[in-house]
């Protein structure tokens, strides 16, 4: 055990109890703990339980379920709460819809972010829409989680992040934790909230590893944090993008200039007024964003941002984002594909006359 | 046996070049020369040959993340899919798709494909745009996918609307027993995939997809009854994937060595050798010709992936459009 240093819970959390976690390992946790505080919740997915013995029946676990995530879960729990499903997106996202809306909390795994498309019908007209068009009658308590992102060489069908277009759905909560102290917190808030989450995990960000305090808490959905306090510019993360903005912090305090981090971690519902305080402190933003530009959450907020702080602007706001195509398979072309600190940097100096 | 000369030649040699590429391509991704994810289909290679030894490159193939075998089975050349893989310059789609999106449509081959069950029904559009051109006999569908892809919905519907339209598809699905580390007998519910087949009003067959010959009888008909307007086959081969599910993938963590010998000693290409030597149909010096040309070929095709540029990077603002108003590159 160790205490933290850095400190990923804002201020006065210095000295609390706590371990450096791997984000994967954190995620499982969570999970798990979840599992243990609520029977209602229950796991499906591709492939969770590692397949099974041919004599015994017996489940393997062979992969750790994709990526790790549920790896030792399905010994404990057993294969009727870590359901493996087959290849059917569609069916089983339906059915963990049609699951909550008759009293369970079922959480998916969804794999790849790509594969959400295979399921959206579900996700658009019955998770998102039953409680409204049904006039209140009923809720759906589901939670969803998927790999986006990339940099893995998975090419152009494996590797999105279109996290904006389940932001752009009334009745749909999105969240995109940026390192292990996040993710154990938005988890738990994400499973144990009423409505429908999903909970979006970059690649990039599965094997690295950060400061996870020992106690349970939640993060409420919707809010955003600082990670870094400064004045002269304000970078706008989310995902792993945040990690993008710290390391263009660190390039920029070192040429002189002070830059506020913050990491969003809501994209629905999310923090109005920590990008709204952040620019009327420093007059200038930046939003990182690895999804592609149009209709974008770097637009929204910079649309908000437009609205509301619009008196405080010294510049115009930007954008580092993606560029308007599919991932490419070829790394040179997929590192140029995603925003970097190297991009941020270059913007921000452009924005404030240096060089 | 039925099957000329030239076309048992073909069959050999196409088997032989799809166990070595992928051999090939596997030793290249573990030394690191690929670029990403690759998925081998070594232990496969009887479904693809048997069928498009029936095909021409007026016929279209959908493929699926296992796509190598299918590519090869269709034309393309092993050096362009090596550079592919390799994601160089003068790949089959310089160096933009990798492994998964390997595609010619210079060659009916309508692309590998990540998404499992996406391709389905893209060979039943190539059937429906050869109906509509009244070429149906001389353009079929053929779409592959694997045991684990027949749970999607999208083959269904697929299914239903070859049947429907009465298109000239083949529905070749490739059981090798396992999606990812799942058992097929824990995932699906019918114990022969292709008894779904006659709720969709089609013939369905299972065929033992380690048997070269018994794929290309057995597709030979199917293919004959599409070309003549009488519509789809469902045609379910049993088969079997050498190694892991991709690259980096440990087999023995959910299959029994017993199973994997099993198979082994059923391999389609020592079936092959020893029915064409029983049947004196070739002669072990002609086939170890064709072997030794294509160990030549897989170090000529490696060659000209390492050897190959890489693709400029502009080339990542290229092609997302045929054209569009906007600059891609956009906000940058
Ligand atoms: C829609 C979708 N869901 C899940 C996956 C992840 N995935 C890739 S291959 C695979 C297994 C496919 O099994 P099968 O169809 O039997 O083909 P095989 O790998 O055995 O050739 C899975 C689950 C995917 N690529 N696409
Ligand atoms: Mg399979």
């Amino acid at each position: 055990m160790t205490t933290s240093q850095t400190n990923p819970l804002g201020p006065g959390y210095e000295g609390v109890a706590g371990s450096e976690t791997r984000f994967r390992d954190i995620f499982r946790d969570t999970l798990r703990a979840e599992m243990i505080r609520d029977e209602d919740v229950f796991l499906m997915g591709e492939d969770i339980s590692g397949g099974f013995d041919k004599d015994t029946k017996e489940p393997l676990d062979a992969w750790g379920g994709p990526f790790a995530a549920t790896k030792g879960l399905v010994q404990e729990f057993g294969p009727e709460r870590i359901r493996d499903a087959p290849i059917s997106e569609a069916g089983f996202v339906g059915a963990a819809v049609g699951s909550a809306l008759t009293g369970m909390r079922p959480v998916v795994d969804l794999m790849y972010f790509d594969f959400v498309t295979v399921a959206f019908d579900q996700l658009l007209s019955n998770a998102a829409k039953s409680r409204y068009m049904f006039g209140g009658q009923t809720k759906v308590p589901l939670t969803l989680f998927a790999r986006s992102g990339a940099g893995t060489g998975h090419a152009a069908q494996h590797s999105e992040s279109f996290y904006s277009m389940l932001a752009h759905i009334p009745g749909l909560k999105v969240v995109v934790p940026s390192d292990p102290y996040s993710v154990k917190g938005l988890l738990a808030a994400a499973i144990r909230d009423d409505d429908p989450v999903f909970v979006v995990n970059d690649k990039k960000l599965i094997n690295l590893t950060g400061f996870v305090p020992d106690e349970e808490y939640v993060i409420e959905l919707g809010k955003g944090r600082y990670m870094r306090r400064g004045s002269d510019v304000t970078l706008v993360g989310m995902s792993y993008t945040t990690v993008a903005c710290q390391k263009a912090a660190d390039q920029l305090a070192e040429i002189g200039i002070d830059a506020e981090v913050i990491d969003m971690m809501s994209l629905s519902p999310f923090d109005e007024d920590i990008l709204i305080e952040s620019v009327q402190k420093t007059n200038n933003v930046v939003i990182v964003d690895e999804d592609t530009p149009r209709a974008s959450m770097a637009s929204e907020f910079a649309a908000v941002i437009a609205d509301k702080a619009f008196d405080y602007l010294d510049a115009p706001v930007k954008r580092v984002t993606a560029p308007h195509s599919p991932v490419p398979y070829n790394r040179d072309l997929e590192i140029e594909f995603m925003p970097s600190a190297e991009d941020v940097v270059g913007t921000v100096k452009n924005m404030l006359g240096r060089e | 046996m039925d099957i000329s000369k030239e076309k048992l030649e073909w069959i050999y040699t196409t088997m032989y070049r799809i166990r070595r590429f992928e051999e090939t391509m596997l030793e290249q991704t573990l030394k690191g020369n690929s670029m990403g994810v690759a998925h081998t289909s070594d232990g496969q290679e009887a479904p693809p040959t048997g069928i498009c030894a029936h095909l021409t490159d007026k016929d279209w193939i959908g493929s699926t993340h296992r796509g190598h075998g299918h590519c090869i089975s269709k034309g393309l050349e092993t050096d362009k899919m090596m550079a592919e893989v390799f994601g160089k310059a003068t790949g089959q789609c310089g160096g933009k798709g990798g492994s998964m999106h390997i595609s010619d449509f210079s060659k009916g081959m309508l692309g590998a494909n990540g998404i499992v069950g996406a391709s389905i029904p893209l060979a039943v559009g190539a059937a429906l745009t050869a109906k509509l051109k009244g070429i149906e006999n001389e353009s079929v569908g053929v779409s592959f996918f694997g045991d684990g892809a027949s749970s999607q919905g999208v083959l269904h519907e697929a299914m239903n609307l070859a049947s429907v339209w009465k298109l000239p598809v083949i529905f070749a699905c490739e059981n090798n027993g396992y999606a990812e580390a799942t058992p097929s007998w824990y995932a699906v519910s019918a114990e022969d995939i292709s008894a779904r087949a006659e709720g969709y009003g089609m013939p369905g067959v299972v065929v033992d997809g380690m048997d070269v010959f018994a794929v290309y009888d057995a597709a030979g008909e199917a293919i004959a009854r599409a070309r003549a307007g009488e519509g789809p086959t469902f045609l379910e081969m049993k088969t079997y994937r050498y190694h892991g599910h991709f690259h980096a993938d440990d087999t023995s963590k959910y299959r029994k060595a017993e199973e994997e010998e099993h198979y082994k000693k059923l391999d389609s290409i020592k079936h092959f050798e020893r029915t064409v030597s029983k049947q004196k149909l070739m002669t072990e010096k002609k086939m170890k010709s064709i072997r030794d040309s294509i160990e030549q070929e897989m170090l000529d095709a490696v060659e000209f992936a390492l050897s190959s540029p890489m693709p400029d990077v502009s080339t990542l603002y290229d092609d997302v459009y045929v054209n569009y108003s906007n600059p891609i590159a956009g906000l940058r």
